[in-house]
């Protein structure tokens, strides 16, 4: 592959793109070649070099088919004790017929109609992956929730990947939520065999006044994925949105988080945990607009990193003039447990409004050995004493889960890295 | 039931421990006193398992297994508790969450069934009222924001539900007030029995009213210079170390 000049590279992307949407397609392409895929050390991708490990990883970069799915499948995908709408998608392209319906919640395909304002929310010029993805997305799914409906259980996007005719995946979602709405999404998806794939998500919120919306991203798909997403939202006024990212594997993972808070007394939270082993790569880039007075942001990302896998975090915290009366806090610890683990982490803050209470740290070290012995010295084994310890430092994100399931489903998974990889 | 010959301990190379001998009985209290920086809690430490001391000569027999062949772990379950002088924090584990894992992990190395969630709930009921300790302080995070009091008294507290053959309670009385001073040191002679032991490191015979110690030894520069009855701790309350020290010095420096 990397014979091919980058300009032979990147045309494999837009084969076979599909017809709808044209103009849109046409002007992502073109933000697309504007920007170009990151070269290395560009600012924002500087410690991620996502175009190299692009072209020494895949072969073809046409996208993916979709893949049969079986009712079997999807129920044993499903985390123990879920109860909720479940929402399944074959490589980006939705299956109604293993979906199911909640009232409130309405759904249609994106290529149902054009009218949905894709890319008025994740804006192409912002980042290379949004246009790519805008050029090419596979058809997604328009999600619509009702004005003054609370739904009272989780909505599951269900997301089975295989690379199958191309390697490349590129899944589209509209969420649009009413006034007074209230809803849990969970972003969950899955590969079906070991083979390397792309998956270039774009997920576009636009939020209603005084909502309540949660959205809970699991990464966990195989060693060999690379896999970016962007997820940007319209938070407006008296509204709250909670992101929590939580990343487990993967062989080079970069999660975009965007949230522009547009309305006064809103509130923005971003909290994530990887758990990173191996040689994964994970990097978080999570950028909070304060465009308005007195709203305010919460942002706490915990990293657990051991072998030579590598971590990136970069927090931009914009707080424009205007917005005076911001209240911004950000928060980035992580552990080490290994020699080669490497983790770059970065508060990027631009505050042009004088009237803001803004405070965000960062830390980095090992496991706390002095806790390590007093466990030990109560008779707990190093390796139980370890996974408590890590356990408990990654408790304050975990506790942010609402949903049982999912928390669940996660802590055992973490449980069972930390008692038998730490 | 303890056997202490000729330890010799350092830290980063420098000696701190230099020649220990100690014999403990079943059904014994041992006393440790000696000034600041004498190697007292350096000898707890070495005890207990803690791997920054590198044990240069000696040996530690405990009921007939060569303990410093053993992991921390296995110590505390052979029985071998260290009530610690600066009980550390750990944010976001709660006494009550660690203790359940570690008692039945101590329980399994002895042989006996695990505690469900019920009988450990009863069990540390009855030793909550044994160090009277609230159940609040220990569904906290532990010794997070615990005056020094409570974290004394949690360290008791551990010890009541491990049931160790041996204690070793270094300066669990300091920073106590009386009242505290006779809840922990009650807590800790109810536990007392023919077959277990018990080393109060401390500098204050207060507390020997109340433990009383068979023997005491008084440590300094790394080894047991004085060793006697509970008359000795007396003795030094009321004329301190320099008698000691000037005795130890002057016979030492070749
Ligand atoms: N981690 C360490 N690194 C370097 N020196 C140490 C370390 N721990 C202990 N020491 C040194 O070892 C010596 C003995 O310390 P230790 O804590 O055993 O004394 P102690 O008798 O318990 O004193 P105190 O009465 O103040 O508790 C001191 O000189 C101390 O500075
Ligand atoms: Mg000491």
């Amino acid at each position: 592959m990397s014979t091919l000049t980058q300009q032979e590279f990147v045309l494999g992307f837009f084969e076979a793109a599909p017809a709808t949407y044209s103009n849109l397609r046409q002007l992502g392409k073109e933000s697309f070649y504007a920007q170009g895929l990151p070269a290395l050390k560009a600012e924002e991708y500087k410690f991620t070099p996502i175009a190299k490990k692009l072209e020494m990883s895949l072969t073809d970069l046409s996208p993916t088919k979709s893949i049969q799915i079986n009712a079997e499948r999807v129920k044993s995908a499903l985390f123990a004790g879920f109860k909720g709408t479940v929402l399944v998608f074959s490589n980006g392209a939705y299956l109604p017929e293993h979906s199911t319906s909640t009232e409130g919640i309405s759904v249609r395909l994106l290529s149902e109609n054009e009218s949905t304002p894709l890319g008025s929310i994740a804006k192409a010029d912002k980042d290379p992956f949004v246009a790519l993805n805008q050029a090419t997305f596979s058809d997604g799914l328009h999600i619509s929730l009702e004005k003054n409906k609370e739904l009272d259980s989780p909505i599951l996007l269900l997301q089975f990947h295989q690379a199958q005719g191309g390697q490349v995946i590129s899944p589209r979602i509209w969420i649009e939520a009413g006034d007074f709405s209230k809803a849990t999404f969970i972003d969950y998806p899955i590969s079906l065999d070991d083979a390397p794939y792309f998956v270039n998500k774009v997920v576009e919120i636009k939020g209603g006044i005084n909502a309540n919306l949660t959205y809970h991203s699991l990464q966990q798909e195989h060693n060999q994925v690379i896999a970016v997403s962007n997820l940007v939202t319209d938070i407006q006024k008296d509204s709250q949105f909670t992101s929590t990212q939580i990343t487990l594997s993967g062989d080079m993972v970069r999660n975009n988080l965007t949230l522009n808070l547009l309305g006064s007394n809103s509130v923005g939270n971003m909290y994530g945990i990887y758990l990173l082993n191996g040689k994964t790569h994970v990097d978080n880039h999570t950028n909070v607009d304060h465009t308005i007075p007195h709203a305010e942001s919460n942002e706490l990302y915990k990293g657990i990193l051991t072998d030579q896998s590598r971590g990136v975090f970069n927090g931009k915290i914009f707080v424009r003039q205007i917005a005076q009366k911001t209240n911004a806090f950000q928060q980035n610890n992580n552990i080490l447990l290994s020699e080669d683990a490497i983790i770059n982490t970065k508060p990027q803050l631009e505050i042009w409004a004088d009237d803001v209470k803004c405070s965000h740290g960062c830390t980095v070290g090992q496991l706390d050995e002095e806790a390590q012995f007093y466990l030990q010295a109560r008779g707990i084994d190093k390796t139980t004493a370890k996974g408590l310890l890590l356990y408990a430092f990654a408790g304050e994100v975990l506790d942010k889960i609402e949903v049982d399931s999912l928390r669940n489903h996660i802590v055992a998974q973490i449980q069972e890295r930390l008692g038998s990889k730490f | 039931m303890l056997s202490i010959k000729n330890l010799h301990a350092s830290i980063e190379g420098t000696p701190i421990l230099r020649g220990i001998n100690l014999e403990i009985k079943a059904g014994e209290v041992h006393a440790i006193m000696g000034p600041n920086g004498s190697g007292k809690s350096t000898l707890a430490s070495v005890l207990a398992g803690r791997e920054e001391y590198e044990v240069t000569e000696g040996e530690v027999v405990f009921q007939g297994k060569e303990l410093l062949e053993l992991s921390p772990e296995d110590r505390a379950r052979e029985g071998v508790f260290l009530a610690f002088q600066y009980p550390i924090e750990i944010p976001g584990v709660s006494t009550t969450n660690f203790l359940r894992t570690a008692l039945n992990q101590v329980r399994e190395y002895r042989g006996l069934e695990p505690l469900d969630a019920v009988k450990f709930l009863s069990l540390m009921k009855e030793k909550m009222a044994l160090v009277e300790i609230d159940q609040k302080l220990l569904s906290r995070s532990l010794n997070e924001g615990f005056s020094g009091g409570e974290k004394k008294r949690n360290e008791i507290f551990q010890m009541a539900m491990l049931e160790p053959v041996l204690s070793i309670l270094d300066e669990t009385d300091s920073g106590l007030d009386i009242d505290a001073l006779r809840i922990v040191s009650n807590g800790v002679n109810k536990l007392k029995s023919e077959k277990t032991a018990t080393i109060v490191v401390t500098h204050y015979q207060r507390l020997l009213e109340y433990i009383v110690p068979d023997f005491v030894h008084v440590l300094y520069k790394g080894r047991i210079v004085k060793s006697g009855t509970k008359e000795l701790a007396l003795e030094l309350e009321e004329k301190g170390y320099d008698w000691i020290k000037e005795e130890v010095d002057s016979t030492a420096t070749v």
